[in-house]
């Protein structure tokens, strides 16, 4: 049976297009969320993509983690649903305490838009999986405010516990902490990740196919998973 | 009706690049004494009873402020009050 992969579409989201034809270009089957309607409509996993959700008004994500699908997602999520969130993902899953610490306005003020080379670092997450450890991907990051921050004791404690998904290599596009790029929680079914792997899955339009894994290791994660 | 005023601050140890472009700007005024400037968020609350600062306090710490990256005070002033009544 094809997995159900969801794609939550908020007010402002701009990548949720880019998200739902990255799972289906992985073998999976998207199936579109609402933000206003609390049902998973039966998804295996869920995209959070990226966008600017309700304008990013007071803080990036602080307004969407109250939608009524995330009430259902953040239950979800404690019980092993896979999320990925991307970044105004990422910031919502930050917003939502599913993943510590907070992204901040890039330190140098500019929007950074380009591509960029990340290590991964975490291969077993329920969306890394089908990477190396060590191994570099090339992946776009286009964020105004990806600085991430946390304090030095959840830096401590992410690199203590093996949860640094991906770094940065080759220059801190924002001024993120320790070049962190991407985290996960403690059972590494929710991952984070700024730079966009949804947007690395078609020679025609990325910069590379390195993204598709983040997609087809929800897939081998979900076929290892009994129902 | 009094009115509740809640001030959202970044934490002191949370770096904030924009009040860093504002004091980097103010030598282009003239101005040459200035240490630091750091951004805040000055939001106004209008109860239709009667103030609830306890209410106002779970509203600023579960949505208006970030705990991970931000403080936050909650007081109440008349509603007249005009923006600049502290200066």
């Amino acid at each position: 049976m094809t997995a159900r992969v969801g794609v939550v579409t908020f007010p402002g989201s701009l990548d949720d297009g880019d998200a739902a034809r990255a799972v289906r270009i992985a073998g999976a089957e998207p199936v579109r969320l609402w933000h206003g309607d609390p049902q998973l409509h039966g998804v295996d996993a869920v995209v959070l993509p990226g966008g600017f959700s309700y304008g990013d008004y007071l803080r990036c994500g602080a307004i969407a983690r109250f939608a009524p699908v995330m009430e259902k997602i953040i239950d979800a999520a404690a019980g092993g649903l896979p999320v990925l969130g991307i970044c105004n993902g990422f910031q919502i899953l930050c917003e939502a305490h599913l993943l510590p610490g907070a992204l901040t306005r890039n330190q140098h003020l500019h929007f950074r838009n380009r591509d960029q080379i990340l290590r991964i670092e975490a291969t077993g997450t329920a969306w890394t999986n089908t990477f190396q450890s060590g191994q570099e991907v090339l992946i776009p990051v286009k964020n105004g405010e990806g600085c991430y921050v946390a304090d030095t004791a959840t830096l401590d404690a992410l690199e203590a516990e093996g949860r640094v998904v991906a770094r940065y290599v080759g220059g801190n596009p924002n001024g993120s902490q320790r070049d962190i790029a991407a985290i996960t929680n403690p059972a590494g079914n929710v991952v984070g990740i700024m730079p966009h792997p949804e947007h690395a899955v078609e020679a025609l339009t990325g910069p590379s196919l390195d993204g598709l894994g983040f997609f087809t290791s929800v897939l081998k994660h979900l076929v290892g998973t009994p129902a | 009706m009094p009115r509740v005023v809640v001030d959202v601050m970044l934490k002191p140890e949370i770096l904030d690049p924009q009040g860093q472009a504002v004091a980097n700007a103010l030598p282009r005024l003239g101005v040459n004494d200035v240490a630091s400037v750091r951004i805040g968020r000055r939001i106004e609350i209008d109860f239709t009873g009667e103030p609830d600062l306890d209410r106002a306090r779970e509203i600023a710490d579960k949505l208006l402020a970030n705990p991970v990256i931000e403080d936050f005070t909650v007081r109440l002033v008349e509603a007249d009050e005009p923006a600049d009544a502290r200066s």
